[in-house]
């Protein structure tokens, strides 16, 4: 299993504030893994990071090999990564069908610099749009504008948006805040079932430990921009630092308490 | 071939009408449709700018362009055609543009605006200091034939009515395609959300250079065309007051269609010599009130009369 994507050290400050410090993971192809942490934690930096909306202090980002640390998200994004956003992104006066026509489109228009190309001989953006318009469930909400979606919808359309520029590694911030409680499983299944037909590796940010277990085969924790704990799901939550800062349920129970 | 679209063809049914009423129209209605017109193609391009989500206000720089280099073709170039001068009015805009756009395509909002407000100034500055080019006087412009044919007369004023005609359909049908495109979609994309555009992988800077220099061809040809139906150029045409103008046209057309800026010209300029007619001391005061009723009553300008009709298109 190659790493697709590789941090080494990977440090970020703001002034006196160290949002990460020296994170060194390596994600191997074809993977579902998790990233949790408590708010401040550092896990949107790292994201940010890697999709070089932020430029490291120090250390290096490699995906498939490449250096590709300083440069700007457009040549990360043309590269393969792709992320979506905790609050969704979306242009808010275009219907559903043409925000993802602009993904589309800037991919057909410009499929060279793409390293993985959407575009198929014979088939137009418009007939991907509308396959994408299927496969999400989106049918419905077809031609209506960004703006009056509701909050489930716009967070699936944000999702679709980054697929839409046919991602090697897909970086999800937080999918399914704002979603309500019975459409989450919904939602993450919807999106994993499209991206992993495709085997594209999924890392994503999540709060709600419930979808960690369910959708991971690996969980980072962090904590104070540092990855505290690495492991398969059951693992990392039995994790003694990761119950007191990330999962939470009060401070860990000594064993001598917990005998008696 | 696709069937043509919709606002194609409307496109094309007010051009024929246009052609064919022009032999009715009286000869101070030619001259005003043709202004008006010239006026128009700038306003076209400042609906491009506000469709990217940006508003300039030194679109008078091109305009000026377009007119100084329409002007200055016969005595620096020999050319004696309309044609020519239009298209070079057009392409010494756009060159212009260009370089300017490499600075200005990093501003947004008030920083933008007041940049491009800066260039045109410089330029009027420039042109006032220039004997040879008449200082504030300018000087007289005029072409001799227009493809080929010689203009003398009233053949000259319908055939720049025509050219004006041709120009302005052109420009709008085109404007039109090129929103309608993969490459015009990242035009309101870019207003709403630079960031989500970065992330899928096209560069806003382009799109708005190319955005600019999209604009400034406009202006440049609405500048040529104005200057050879007036006859005559004049550093005004890159004052902050001439660019303030074509914003006011944008902004009572409204942004909605192609065809708006050339219906919102043309009722600006007969508005303008209707209240010059009836109250010569207090014209602007009436332009100004009829702004102030489109803003308060049609803030999404004029054209959003023609679409209020259409139930079920909001």
């Amino acid at each position: 299993m190659a790493a697709i994507l590789e941090t080494t050290d990977l440090t970020k400050t703001f002034g006196a504030v160290t949002a990460a410090a020296g994170i060194s993971v390596a994600i191997g192809e074809d993977t579902v893994v998790g990233l949790i942490g408590g708010n401040g934690a550092g896990k949107t930096t790292f994201v940010n990071l890697v999709t070089g909306y932020l430029e490291p202090t120090l250390g290096t980002v490699r995906f498939a090999g490449t250096d590709i640390t300083g440069l700007t998200p457009r040549r990360i994004t043309r590269m393969g990564i792709c992320r979506s956003f905790q609050i969704p992104q979306v242009f808010e006066s275009l219907s559903t069908r043409d925000n993802l026509l602009v993904g589309l489109g800037i991919v057909s228009l410009a499929r060279r610099s793409f390293a993985r190309s959407t575009v198929v001989p014979g088939r137009t953006p418009e007939d991907a749009a509308d396959e994408m318009l299927t496969r999400f469930h989106l049918e419905k909400w077809r031609d209506a504008v960004a703006s009056v979606l509701p909050e489930g919808i716009r967070k699936l359309l944000d999702i679709a948006m980054a697929l839409a520029v046919k991602p090697r590694i897909l970086l999800l911030d937080e999918p399914t805040s704002g979603v309500s409680a019975d459409e989450k499983f919904e939602l993450m299944d919807l999106v994993l079932g499209a991206v992993r037909a495709d085997r594209v590796t999924v890392l994503f940010v999540e709060h709600d430990m419930e979808i960690v277990r369910r959708y991971t085969q690996r969980v980072l924790a962090f904590y104070e921009g540092r990855v505290i704990a690495d492991g398969v799901p059951a693992d990392v939550f039995d994790h003694p630092e990761v119950r007191r800062y990330v999962v939470g349920g009060g401070a860990v129970v000594p064993a001598r308490e917990r005998s008696c | 071939m696709k069937p043509l679209d919709r606002t194609v063809r409307r496109l094309g049914i007010a051009l024929v009408a246009l052609l064919a009423i022009s032999p009715l129209l009286p000869d101070w209605a030619l001259f005003l449709v043709t202004v008006s017109l010239a006026k128009g193609l700038v306003a076209l391009g400042l609906v491009l700018l506000m469709r990217t989500g940006l508003v300039s206000f030194g679109q008078g720089l091109y305009y000026a362009l377009g007119a100084y280099t329409a002007g200055m073709a016969p005595r620096f170039f020999g050319a004696q055609d309309a044609l020519f001068m239009v298209l070079a009015g057009t392409a010494s805009a756009a060159m212009v543009c260009a370089v300017l756009g490499l600075l200005i395509a990093r501003y947004r909002a008030i920083f933008f605006a007041m940049l491009s407000l800066a260039f045109s100034m410089i330029l009027y500055g420039l042109l006032v200091k220039s004997p040879a080019l008449g200082s504030t006087d300018g000087f007289n412009a005029g072409a001799q034939t227009v493809a080929g044919l010689p203009l003398t007369g009233m053949v000259a004023r319908y055939a720049l009515y025509v050219l004006a005609l041709l120009c302005a359909f052109a420009s709008a049908a085109l404007l039109h395609r090129y929103l309608a495109s993969h490459l015009g979609r990242l035009t309101p994309a870019v207003r709403d959300n630079e960031l989500r555009v970065e992330y899928m992988g096209a560069s806003v800077r382009n799109v708005v250079h190319l955005n600019l220099v999209l604009a400034s061809a406009l202006a440049g040809a609405g500048g040529a065309i104005a200057a050879l139906a007036v006859g005559h150029v004049d550093p005004e045409t890159a004052y902050w007051t001439t660019s303030g103008e074509f914003v006011f046209v944008a902004i009572l057309s409204g942004t909605g269609n192609v065809a708006a800026p050339f219906v919102g010209a043309v009722l600006l300029e007969l508005l303008r010599n209707f209240a010059y007619a009836h109250a010569p001391n207090t014209w602007q005061l009436v332009v100004g009130g009829v702004m102030l009723l489109v803003i308060l009553f049609l803030p999404e300008g004029l054209w959003s009369l023609f679409r209020r009709r259409r139930p079920g298109t909001a």
